[in-house]
């Protein structure tokens, strides 16, 4: 084994998050860890790279034993790690990210000359070709994940650690890392690959790790599990919510149009989408990254302006031209980027829920705190969050359970319809299930939902009807009952080529 | 969101353009100096005389050190407030250590200078104690240590000794403090462009978090760049004892400002990561400037401005120019 990690405990401030944890990696070998939030992978990481200290419990890397207390040792040892969000040091160039630490040198200066030509050599193994010189923010994310990757190889890396490689990636860039993943393993690189995506774990995995509860409670080759198992023993209980929720009946068509848009056109990135959203029904926006689904949720919510189109709210033409007008008729957005976009993370459940309607609470100019909590207090119990008090930071809580509170802030201003971006990004499978049975039953309530998503089981397992954006152009709108995952790469590849190697399908 | 495909080629005329925004706001400063030159020797006489030339670089030399300093722990993300304060209390050691000889003032200068570097390196990065707050409280303790030392009034240097030909003499035609400067320069050039830490100081101030992930030694980087600015504060202060012939203790009060102000305008960003020592000496002599172009007006008897005059119209200056940074900027980045 390359790697052997071996009952593993640790703890925080008394609360255990680690108990015994195991996990093995071969040589050449690619590694799954799934666990849904809150099952220690993130904490199992970081004890191997060096940001938290173990406990107790033993490693042993590459025949050593080894107890790394700060990244670099690991680093060194030949540990690489390519973070989620944390993309490097994005003022500085390709070629400064790939060797930041290690640069080349000549008689103590840099040597700038070798930093460039080595950066492209090794970014032209992965099939990139770059200007090294150039700021690392003005590349794709996708791009930049691949600079990490570089930087990881030029170290000598025995073991590159993948946290959530893919959640920003379309299916073409997520086609591209696992080919870069290939070449690793054939060149004798492990990886260690962490993922909430199903199928992309038997797409290019070699076993998985499972945990649970700071448990390691399987290991198996990804060829003997299936789906279903997998995400049993991760949930430890059967698996009902997803998937089987759908819609009751194929929702009329009878439902008065509540939002209608038609041929918008913004910049080169939107360029043609129409689209229409029913009362009371789930519209799903489906599109690779990069589509125009985000621009088009923007546009419709006054949040950029618009070149040309029409946007009709209850049959009025509307031109809104602030966010402002759009909350005004009663349409929310819910944006992808929770981080940014979305929480005040060092302000409590309360705060952050009742932002958008703190007008409404005033007495006086006073915010009126009983009517606050009376309100608060209706959506954490009505939406399930998960909370020790409503005076809880949120940046404590989980994933999904910020997006609730997300989700409650636009349910407190009693919208008609609500936009939202992504709704499950990042969020573990159980939690998933909960925010699409929420819009669900929303929906059945009289709300309409634009839901943008670029996961397909989502769309087919929560949406009513389906509208696939690609390269800027509605191409095509898919009923409930023709909805299939084939139906939707199909016309999410629609005229783009390069989409359609298919890399994820499993 | 996020863009797909890697960037296209630049086009023809992205290749005549900057790169960077920061690229722009050099350039702004660049125009603004020259500008402001062509100005003042169109309409003073002397204004481009060796001897104001001279006189004014020399006086200005303190600052362009301080605002070196300043640059690189803002470019780090930091900000150092105690700069002023460190300046007036190393020339008051200075002043008391000349009399044990010349090398005597300045290493009193310069110990006095890195002792507030190292308390402010020690407290940020050990104590984990915000920057400001930190670099306050040593501005206010050195401010108070120096008038203590000196005993609330200036310390004469020693005048049986050469500690006074620093400031007073020239080497090769220039004043000493002039060359101290342009090594300085010269050294935090190098540094941030041609050796590995330059290039870690803008990573850390890029992301602290993402650096120490990078396994760069954040701490270590960080606490030399406080000991830096503290070293060029000293030596600020040692050129001031000497040229003015004293220990000031009530010196250096607004010289932070004036660093922050120079280094800005040079098209540091104030939240780190990018940054630029040519432009940061372009900062500082621009302001500079400001000062002797209201002193030639005055001079020409026209109009006449009180000294409270200099920081409002310095003020307004620095405004218009962020403001024309700003655009640049801003033309560049809504274009496709």
């Amino acid at each position: 084994m390359l790697l052997s990690m071996k009952d593993i405990n640790k703890s925080f401030s008394g609360v255990s998050v680690l108990r015994d944890a195991s996990l093995e990696v071969a040589p050449g070998e690619v590694m799954a860890l799934i666990g849904q939030n809150g099952a220690g992978k993130s904490t199992m990481i970081k004890i191997l790279t060096g940001a938290y200290r173990k406990d107790s419990g033993s490693i042993q890397f590459d025949g050593t034993q080894v107890d790394f207390s700060a990244p670099a040792g690991a680093q060194a040892a030949g540990i690489a790690t390519v973070y989620q969000e944390l993309n490097l040091a994005p003022h500085r160039t390709v070629a400064e990210n790939i060797f930041l630490s290690r640069e080349p040198r000549r008689w103590g200066l840099l040597d700038r000359r070798r930093m460039r030509a080595e950066a492209s050599r090794v970014l032209a193994r992965f099939k990139l070709e770059l200007d090294v010189d150039r700021p690392l923010e003005d590349f794709s994310a996708a791009t930049r994940q691949m600079v990490a990757i570089a930087r990881g190889v030029t170290q000598n890396a025995r073991l590159v650690i993948m946290d959530e490689p893919t959640s920003s990636l379309d299916e073409r860039e997520v086609g591209v890392l696992f080919d870069t993943i290939r070449t690793l393993k054939a060149d004798g690189v492990s990886t260690l690959f962490v993922s909430h995506r199903l199928s992309e774990l038997y797409a290019v995995c070699d076993r998985v790790t499972i945990m649970r509860d700071g448990r390691t409670i399987g290991q198996h080759p990804m060829s003997e599990i299936s789906r279903v198992e997998l995400v049993r023993s991760m949930l430890g209980r059967e698996l009902t919510a997803f998937a089987t929720r759908a819609k009751d009946e194929a929702r009329g068509s009878d439902l008065p149009v509540f939002l209608h848009a038609e041929d918008l056109h913004a910049g080169t990135r939107v360029r043609g989408v129409s689209l229409q959203v029913r009362r009371g029904e789930i519209a799903g926006l489906a599109g690779l990254l990069g589509a125009g689904r985000t621009e088009t949720a923007r546009l419709i919510f006054g949040a950029d302006p618009r070149d040309g189109g029409r946007v009709a709210v209850e049959g009025r033409e509307t031109s809104y031209r602030e966010p402002v007008d759009a909350i005004r008729d009663g349409i929310g957005l819910v944006s992808e980027d929770r981080k940014v976009e979305g929480i005040v993370p060092e302000l409590s459940v309360r705060e952050n829920m009742t932002l958008a309607i703190l007008p409404k609470l005033r007495v006086g100019g006073v915010v009126d705190r009983t009517r606050e909590r009376a309100i608060v207090d209706r959506f954490i119990k009505a939406l399930g969050v998960k909370c020790s008090s409503p005076e809880q930071p949120i940046r404590e809580l989980s994933g999904g359970n910020q997006q609730k509170v997300l989700l409650a802030r636009w349910l407190c201003t009693d919208p008609n319809l609500l936009i939202v971006d992504e709704p499950t990004r990042g969020i573990d499978v159980g939690a998933k299930a909960e925010i699409l049975k929420l819009l669900r039953e929303l929906a059945d309530d009289g709300l309409s939902v634009l839901m943008i998503s670029s996961e397909l089981e989502e769309l087919m397992a929560a949406a009513d009807h389906v509208t696939v954006l690609s390269d800027g152009q509605s191409v095509a709108v898919l009923a409930a009952d023709e909805l299939s995952e084939e139906r939707l790469m199909t016309e999410m590849a629609h005229q783009n080529e390069i989409g359609s190697e298919g890399a994820r399908a499993a | 969101m996020a863009h797909i495909l890697p960037s296209a080629p630049s086009s023809l005329l992205g290749r005549f353009m900057p790169r960077s925004n920061l690229a722009l706001a050099r350039l702004g400063v660049v125009l603004a100096l020259l500008a402001l030159i062509l100005f003042g020797a169109l309409r003073y006489d002397g204004f481009v005389g060796l001897f104001n030339i001279l006189s004014f670089l020399k006086f200005n030399s303190m600052f362009a050190l301080v605002a070196l300093g300043m640059a690189f722990v803002i470019m780090t993300g930091g900000i150092d407030l105690s700069v002023g304060a460190a300046a007036a209390l190393a020339s008051v050691a200075a002043a008391i250590c000349s009399t044990y000889g010349s090398a005597a003032g300045i290493l009193g200068g310069l110990s006095a200078g890195l002792a507030v570097g190292l308390i402010n390196g020690v407290v940020i990065t050990g104590l984990r104690i915000q920057p400001f707050i930190a670099t306050l409280a040593t501005m206010l303790a050195a401010n108070g240590s120096a008038l203590l030392l000196a005993g609330n009034q200036s310390v004469s240097i020693a005048t049986d000794n050469n500690f006074m030909a620093i400031g007073l003499n020239n080497f090769l035609g220039l004043p000493i403090p002039v060359w101290i400067v342009v090594f300085a320069y010269f050294g935090g050039w190098l540094t941030l462009e041609r050796l590995p830490v330059g290039r870690r100081i803008l990573a850390i101030g890029d992301g602290e978090a993402t650096a120490k992930l990078m396994g760069l030694h954040v701490e270590r980087t960080l606490l030399g760049v406080y000991l830096f600015s503290g070293l060029m504060a000293g030596t600020a202060g040692v050129i001031l004892a000497s040229s003015s012939f004293a220990g000031q203790p009530t010196e250096g009060i607004g010289w932070e400002l004036i660093a922050i102000a120079s280094v800005v305008v040079g098209g540091t960003l104030l939240t780190g990561g990018v940054g630029s020592v040519g432009a940061t000496l372009a900062g500082a002599l621009l302001l500079g400037l400001v000062f002797t172009v209201i002193n030639f007006e005055n001079g020409k008897g026209w109009i006449s401005l009180s000294s409270s005059w200099q920081p409002v119209i310095r003020g307004l200056f620095l405004l218009a120019v962020v403001v024309l940074q700003a655009k640049l900027a801003g033309t560049r980045r809504n274009s496709p």
